[in-house]
């Protein structure tokens, strides 16, 4: 019956609908292949993926595509590795060129040590993109000022870090994710920063509409194990969530009545 | 015998050497790049892959292939 509830809850991104709310990225796998099986038991059905120069040099190096069907899995095209604006709208413009891409994610980076988002360059990026038509996701700070303002000039969904990229510290500041949460009817993502699947939890308790998870997973001493760890992790903390958790007592509440006691 | 005049380019960063009246398309199968996989730029301006045939190339052209490899 749980499951009836979670069918008639749909996760839209840009007018279009995914049955998973955790995307992962692509990057840092063993192999092609291992990141093929990890998405796979993840169940996510969005991944995100770099634009990069091809290897003119070695042809027989193996193309992501031909281990993650873009047919079948929704290709995220990201920027990351950009740090202005400049950069990252050339990036999305090849990148719509490859396929068509229109939904794609914005991340432009401001400091090569803490790898956190440059705001002025990532609110500028967004505007122009979405005239261009693109779909943007936003890669932000936990901000709620700032997403206020990346809604306002077009983003259709607001992806607040969690803790920097790769850190692995989990959700630093749930005040300003809750906040975001109110404010906003754009999907929120909660993207980078996650270390195991209970942060993923979390993020779905705060009321986030999904996560969006690279190295906890890949760089997990059983990366297989925990995508399916953190598929179930997300699929838990919505459940959660759209349960209506209790009130917190600071007293405690006995669970068996007092009457009949002997 | 006509001397076969080469011209140099560059091709994701790296220097190539071509045939003069070389035009795009036929780069693309020098180098076997998958059409269907790949973006290109030609000294930064993104290009409309139907029309390559109809782009010879010139001395010190810039050209960039790219495609989506893993990422976060």
């Amino acid at each position: 019956m749980e499951e009836v509830k979670l069918n008639k809850d749909s996760f839209i991104i840009g007018k279009k609908k995914f049955k998973s709310r955790l995307i992962v990225g692509t990057g840092k796998y063993k192999s092609m292949s291992d990141c093929a099986k990890a998405i796979n038991l993840s169940g996510a059905d969005i991944v995100t993926v770099a634009v990069r120069r091809v290897n003119i040099t070695n042809k027989n190096k193996p193309l992501l595509m031909d281990y993650i069907d873009p047919k079948k899995i929704t290709y995220l095209p990201n920027t990351a590795g950009c740090f202005t604006s400049k950069e990252a709208l050339r990036t999305l413009r090849l990148a719509r060129e490859i396929g068509g891409w229109k939904l794609v994610k914005l991340e432009v980076l401001g400091d090569k040590k803490n790898l956190f988002p440059e705001m002025i360059e990532t609110l500028k990026s967004t505007e122009i993109l979405s005239k261009e038509g693109f779909k943007v996701m936003v890669y932000c700070n936990d901000d709620p000022l700032m997403a206020k303002r990346l809604e306002n000039v077009g983003a259709c969904a607001i992806m607040p870090l969690a803790a920097p990229i790769g850190s692995g510290l989990g959700i630093l500041n749930k005040v300003n994710i809750r906040i975001i949460r109110k404010q906003t009817k754009l999907p929120l993502i909660i993207d980078a920063g996650l270390g195991q699947a209970s942060d993923a939890t979390i993020a779905m308790e705060l009321g986030c509409d999904g996560v969006l998870v690279n190295t906890a997973i890949a760089k997990a001493k059983k990366p297989f194990d925990m995508a399916l760890a953190f598929k179930n992790a997300v699929i838990a903390g919505r459940q959660s969530y759209l349960s209506g958790r209790i009130e917190k007592n600071l007293m405690g509440k006995a669970s068996s009545p007092s009457e009949g006691i002997i | 015998m006509k001397k076969i005049k080469k011209i140099k380019i560059k091709v994701n960063g790296k220097v190539k050497s071509i045939t003069e009246n070389t035009n795009l398309l036929k780069l693309m199968k020098i180098l076997k790049i998958p059409l269907k996989k790949v973006a290109i730029e030609l000294n930064q301006e993104i290009l409309d892959k139907k029309k390559m045939n109809k782009i010879v190339l010139k001395k010190n052209d810039k050209i960039e292939i790219v495609h989506f490899i893993g990422g976060g």
